[in-house]
């Protein structure tokens, strides 16, 4: 694969933004309105609503912030929208019902799970060409990519399983089996480490990612939740190290764990059916999608408390923000 | 409709592995007898239940499993049959034991499963996936015999939950004339008695006009009682209880097999990655998925769980794995599901649904219980005879 001209990238990505300037900003997906709803991350309120394709799911931004890559899983496509315009600009081929995807440190390869198909697909983000196919187990969802490029991790909910995508050859290498229906897996800053939650099996795993051996489970305990209603969904790793946060799904809870002892700090109430999460550009906020309360709600990181709640639209799932 | 016995299909069904196949790969072989009888004509035709309902299920979870399998180099077969002569049944399942077949998915009433049980030596491991008959979880109790479909009891427990929930406990049951209505009718008279409901007349339909023409004329008087809060319609086949909404003498909601309904699945449900499960079905069946259908797939999803957990495919082993603390089947209904030690029964959810949408789902919140909120529906440890796990 030639050289990816990242400088060049990054710089014309600077300058198409910089005309935009403002403040920090957060994009939601509202799975059931086929919108984003956009946060003014100052005021903490919805300054827009942008239309885009069917059931838009997992969002992540390009590495130069220009970009945001949109899964529209109805629409059987991946949606690149232009941040300084707000206006889809090209349309990936994803394959079919995409769900979650990673983008690789390259800035160009896009891994997509697709759910209805057992497919993990890659997509040149540059010249829109399907690089491969993998097989993967049934229902895969969950997609990251280690901080050094080397692996892809797909997780398959009904197989419970992550399965390990060498992103050199392509080629699946490993598999972990995991407790059932794993949702999402996000490895530590350093790479070495890997958090993947089983949403049936309520449990996360803490994966060591040279042996990807299982080397810890947590499980969560909340009064007078019954334990099969703790469902993990989203993990997020604060920038320090010094924290993971695990949204609990039905539980409308989010877990706060040593991201070093893994102890379990808190247990902090927030919005109903809590899914995926993502920290304010600075850290000092987290803010949480709560797809049946149909709103975000705002971690202050430092006091450990849920400061407030955003209204946004119908089932909201994904999340990004930037500066 | 073809009138004579005929076999009406045998599937064999594989999927190419893509891994070798190596010495330590498992070839797990799961045997499917349903039985498709001809049940003669209904008033309400418009909307017949598919012939193949539970098959094509079975061979979903054949199609799943096997995705999953050939990472583990474990890959699973299917040696189907249905029919829809009763005696054919039992000779059937022999010659599929007598092949090597150890693992049965069953979609067979109460009897022939009893029969079969009973011909087949005890190193078989079976899943009744079609009979929902009570006594099955109550008094039968055939050791080593698993469910995955819900009991009639856990059904109209749901309903029941709903009901008293909206305080609409005063219940006009409406009754049709086969084994199976009556069967679901005395289900609902046990739930009743349990919250607290009363059965202000129970009225068995018995007319033989044509009520696409005259419901308007002849459901009114029949439901003329004294006062009610709701219909509940026993009418498993559908023959006239799609004619009761609307036609009833006092305005009031129509729910049971009918109406609003407590089923297994049905293709308005959609939460949980449900959606997911409902669109590989229906790309594989070319129809929607029905609760028959999803019994059919939680028996082979079971089976293979409990082979990728255990690594064995001895029926013995995989029988107390699924009854242990650690078996787990994410199976789509927003919760793991497990096994009743005492019954063999699958813990579910009980989604009430009408022909568009979901209306809810049981447990409802506040049915609290010691174990799990899942034994409020059907009958609990105490209320059955049974005790199948063997060492209990």
């Amino acid at each position: 694969m030639p050289k990816p001209p990242f400088l060049k990238t990054l710089l014309i990505g600077a300058l198409l933004a910089s005309p935009m300037t403002q403040a920090a900003t957060a994009y939601v997906s509202n799975e059931k309105d086929n919108t984003l709803s956009v946060i003014d991350l100052e005021t903490l309120e919805v300054t827009d609503t942008i239309d885009v394709g069917e059931r838009p799911r997992g969002i992540a931004l390009s590495k130069d912030h220009s970009k945001l890559f949109i899964c529209a899983s109805d629409s059987d496509t991946v949606q690149v929208m232009d941040l300084a315009t707000q206006r889809i600009i090209a349309n990936l081929p994803s394959g079919e019902d995409p769900e979650q995807f990673a983008l690789h440190p390259d800035n160009r390869r896009l891994y997509i799970a697709n759910e209805d198909d057992a497919l993990v697909t890659v997509v040149d983000t540059d010249t829109h060409e399907v690089l491969a196919q993998i097989d993967v187990g049934v229902e895969p969802e969950g997609m990251a990519v280690s901080p050094d490029g080397r692996w892809a991790v797909n997780t398959s909910e009904t197989t419970s399983m992550l399965h390990w995508i060498d992103t050199e050859t392509h080629e699946l290498v490993d598999n972990t089996l995991v407790d059932q229906r794993p949702r999402h897996v996000e490895f530590s800053h350093d790479g070495s480490v890997l958090w993947a939650s089983s949403e049936i099996g309520g449990t996360v795993s803490i994966i060591d990612v040279d042996s990807r051996q299982i080397s810890q489970k947590l499980s969560f305990r909340i009064r007078g939740i019954h334990p099969d209603k703790i469902q993990p969904v989203g993990v997020k790793l604060s920038a320090d190290g010094r924290y993971a946060f695990v949204a609990l799904g039905p539980a409308n809870h989010v877990a706060v764990v040593d991201a070093r002892s893994h102890e379990i700090l808190d247990y902090l109430l927030v919005g109903r059916r809590v899914w995926h999460m993502e920290f304010t550009p600075d850290q000092k906020y987290l803010l949480t999608t709560n797809g049946v309360s149909g709103d975000v709600s705002v971690i202050d990181v430092d006091a450990m408390k849920v400061t407030k709640s955003i209204k946004v639209g119908r089932y909201p799932w994904g999340i990004v923000t930037l500066d | 409709m073809n009138k004579l016995p005929r076999l009406l299909y045998t599937a064999a069904l594989t999927v190419p592995l893509t891994t070798n196949a190596l010495a330590t790969s498992l070839e797990i072989e799961i045997g499917y007898v349903g039985f498709e009888p001809d049940h003669g004509p209904v008033l309400s035709n418009l909307l017949p239940e598919p012939a193949d309902t539970g098959f094509k299920g079975v061979e979903l979870g054949i199609l799943d499993s096997n995705t999953t399998g050939r990472f583990l180099k474990q890959h699973y077969t299917l040696r189907g049959l249905s029919t829809d002569k009763a005696d054919e049944i039992v000779p059937a399942t022999r010659t599929l034991y007598d092949q090597g077949v150890r693992l049965f998915v069953l979609n067979l009433n109460r009897e022939q499963l009893i029969n079969v049980a009973t011909a087949l030596p005890d190193d078989a491991l079976l899943i009744n996936a079609g009979s929902q008959d009570n006594r099955l979880r109550t008094h039968d109790c055939i050791p080593g015999l698993l469910h995955s479909m819900p009991s009639r009891a856990m059904l109209t427990d749901a309903l029941a939950q709903w009901l008293a929930k909206k305080r609409w406990n005063r219940w006009l049951l409406l009754e049709g004339q086969t084994q199976e209505d009556k069967a679901y009718a005395d289900s609902l008279a046990r739930s009743a008695q349990r919250m607290g409901a009363v059965i202000v007349a129970r009225k068995q339909w018995s007319f033989d006009t044509d009520l696409r023409r005259t419901a308007q004329q002849e459901l009114p008087p029949f439901t003329q009682t004294s006062e009610y809060d709701v219909v509940i319609v026993a009418d498993e086949r559908g023959d006239f209880g799609e004619y009761v909404p609307f036609n009833t003498w006092l305005p009031r909601p129509v729910v049971g097999t009918q109406g609003m309904s407590p089923v297994t699945w049905h293709r308005v449900v959609e939460a949980w990655g449900a959606a997911q499960l409902q669109s590989r079905f229906s790309k594989l069946a070319n129809r929607d998925m029905y609760g028959g259908d999803y019994a059919g797939w939680a028996a082979v999803r079971t089976l293979a769980e409990a082979v990728t957990q255990t690594g064995s495919i001895d029926p013995a082993n995989l029988h107390r794995f699924i009854m242990s603390e650690q078996f787990q089947l994410g199976a789509f209904k927003g919760r793991k599901l497990t096994y009743r030690s005492w019954s063999g029964q699958l813990r579910q959810p009980i989604p009430l649904v009408h022909p568009r949408a979901l209306v809810s789902q049981s447990p409802q919140e506040g049915y609290l219980h010691p174990v799990t909120d899942l034994d409020t529906l059907g009958f609990d440890q105490r209320e059955s005879q049974c005790s199948v796990k063997g060492d209990s």
